[in-house]
């Protein structure tokens, strides 16, 4: 059994190392794939230009698809456990559009904050704001009143009120940073330069430690959160560092390249149909996941309009769909 | 090893409620020796459920509950783990978890009795204890493939593998056919003697809880109103008073016959 699961996730693993050698080898410009990995290894072998193409176009967007995919995922799958909920992502409850809101409120406003130069103003603002209605979810999975069904209608609401209030920063704002506005809600790699691309590794590199150390703790909470609490967890302090986990990995995701819906939904689902819940497996089965599905968007954004880049925001919803709807009809087999 | 009376669970003064609202009325227990096993019966919303959770560390409470010199309330919830396992009325649906998977987790979740540390010795105990409640084909088998029955053997197999010195069981046999109904009782029973644990349990069925308790705790409206062997505390009187029904109780001590004739009106 653990086996078998091993070999799964580094068949995942070796899937995303093809989806992202595809992905540096699709674009505009033609390349071949001979000359790509030129560019990557030797590149005295090729002009200039395209040696900037490859350097600091196909590979840092190719990166940060593998990045944004594994954060996504990794923070629906943590989210979806410990708000006992399969449809929560950051994209479902809200903390993608407040992460948006931030964005929008720093671009617009020029808002500033003590001991944060005004380059990450936009990151740390939309972090501010996606860690404040993680919050505000936290605090209503935990009471009674609201029951599960409460805390996802919450997330929705919170969804439309941040959208509405991004609606209205757009339609006050000046021309220029409207443009940057909807580049933001459509959710673009056309945004990955290194310095993001090394700051969203090292969240991830942060953060994913303490979600494999809290693995045990999540697969016993899946048993329910009297039975969890009676095994000697303190659900509280779970729920609460996965929280800021999750606002970490969504906030510096979207933070980079905007809204992107459906990979935090979609990754970790798929995961636990491969590889069930032990979290052990789940949570980096999650992120491989993520990162392919990610990888996979990424390519078809560049194939589906020839010659177009398309936000890639636009291609995982279409994708995310049809997979949503299959995994809301398919019913548990009973015994 | 048996424990000895030091190891007594005693309750003192416990009390809780919701908000402004008292379900559990301020309690007092003699004390529960190690290897006893006791019912608590009494009709829906008597407050059975929240006294079961108080006891469990779950629900905030007041007052003090014993085991030995040690006050279970006052410590820190993975120590309180130590000692007291509850189990709830039912396992949550669509999860994707094989039998040996939680009663793993179960393990793993915070130190237990009995130094265990490697994951093949933390599956040996997994297994033993499924095979133990009788589902040791089923230790593979995901939980949404169990049937109803199977899921309260697999829930229990969790709560054991912990191997309590107190085991608090929320009708850990409404779900279950007549079989199983005697195959968890028995098994409850048979622990209970072997190491010692102090088993708690809210039952419904009277004819059971008589036949396999030491004691009985009759509970209505958040206060005890008789504690003692089963043929004390379930007496005609009491069953009028606490569940307003008519009923005729025959037979010996350890087999009472309860035959329930009618309701009564008030």
């Amino acid at each position: 059994m653990m086996q078998r699961r091993l070999q799964l996730l580094l068949l995942i693993g070796l899937l995303c190392g093809l989806a992202f050698a595809l992905d540096i080898s699709t674009g505009p410009s033609s390349l071949p794939l001979r000359d790509v990995w030129a560019g990557l290894f030797d590149p005295s072998a090729l002009s200039d230009a395209q040696v900037t193409i490859i350097r600091q176009v196909r590979l840092p967007y190719a990166l940060m698809a593998i990045l944004v995919g594994a954060a996504l995922s990794l923070a629906g799958a943590e989210m979806q456990t410990i708000l006992n909920n399969p449809l929560a992502s950051p994209f479902t409850l809200g903390v993608s559009s407040a992460a948006s809101f931030g964005a929008a409120l720093a671009i617009v406003m020029g808002l500033s904050l003590p001991f944060v130069s005004a380059d990450w103003m936009v990151p740390v603002n939309a972090f501010l704001c996606a860690f404040a209605s993680v919050l505000l979810l936290e605090a209503l999975a935990r009471s009674r009143a609201a029951g599960v069904e409460g805390v996802v209608l919450f997330g929705i609401a919170l969804v439309f009120t941040f959208n509405a209030l991004v609606a209205l920063i757009q339609f006050i704002a000046s021309q220029e940073a409207l443009s940057q506005l909807v580049f933001w809600s459509m959710g673009s790699l056309g945004r990955a330069t290194w310095t993001n691309l090394i700051v969203l590794a090292l969240v991830i590199a942060a953060v994913t430690p303490f979600s494999l150390r809290a693995g045990h703790a999540m697969t016993a909470l899946r048993l329910g959160e009297d039975r969890a609490r009676s095994f000697g967890i303190d659900v509280q302090r779970l729920r609460f560092f996965s929280l800021l986990r999750i606002s970490a990995l969504a906030a510096t995701s979207v933070a980079f390249v905007g809204t992107i819906g459906f990979i935090g939904l979609v990754g970790p689902h798929i995961a636990r149909l491969l590889l069930g819940e032990d979290h052990r497996f789940l949570l980096p089965a999650a992120m491989l996941t993520g990162a392919l599905i990610m990888s996979l968007a990424s390519v078809a954004s560049k194939l589906l309009v020839p010659g177009t880049l398309l936000p890639v925001g636009i291609v995982t919803s279409m994708i995310g769909v049809p997979v949503f709807l299959a995994l809301i009809l398919r019913r548990p087999e009973r015994a | 090893m048996m424990a000895g009376f030091d190891d007594a669970l005693g309750v003192i003064g416990l009390s809780a409620g919701y908000g402004g609202r008292t379900i559990v009325h301020p309690l007092d227990l003699a004390p529960v020796t190690p290897g006893q096993v006791v019912s608590l019966i009494g009709p829906n919303a008597a407050g059975k459920t929240t006294l079961l959770r108080a006891l469990a560390g779950l629900h905030p409470a007041q007052g003090s509950v014993r085991l030995g010199n040690r006050d279970l309330l006052r410590l820190p919830l993975a120590d309180h783990a130590r000692f007291v396992t509850y189990m709830p009325q039912s396992l949550p649906q669509r999860v994707a978890l094989t039998v040996l998977e939680t009663v793993v987790s179960a393990l793993r979740a915070s130190p237990v009795d009995g130094a265990i540390g490697s994951d093949q010795a933390i599956l040996v105990r997994a297994m033993e204890v499924i095979e133990r409640v009788g589902i040791g084909a089923l230790a593979m088998t995901g939980l949404d493939h169990l049937s109803g029955g199977q899921r309260q053997l697999a829930s229990l197999a969790q709560a054991l593998a912990r191997r309590p010195r107190i085991l608090l069981l929320d009708e850990p046999i409404s779900a279950l056919d007549l079989h199983y109904q005697l195959r968890v009782m028995k098994l409850v029973r048979e622990l209970a003697a072997e190491r010692g644990m102090i088993a708690l349990m809210v039952l419904h069925d009277l004819s059971i809880a008589a036949r396999w308790s030491d004691r009985i705790l009759v509970f209505a409206e958040g206060r005890l109103v008789a504690d003692g062997p089963p043929a004390q505390a379930i007496t005609p009187d009491i069953l009028a008073s606490v569940y307003r029904v008519a009923a005729d109780i025959s037979g010996p001590p350890d087999r009472l016959h309860i035959d329930l004739r009618d309701i009564l009106d008030d």
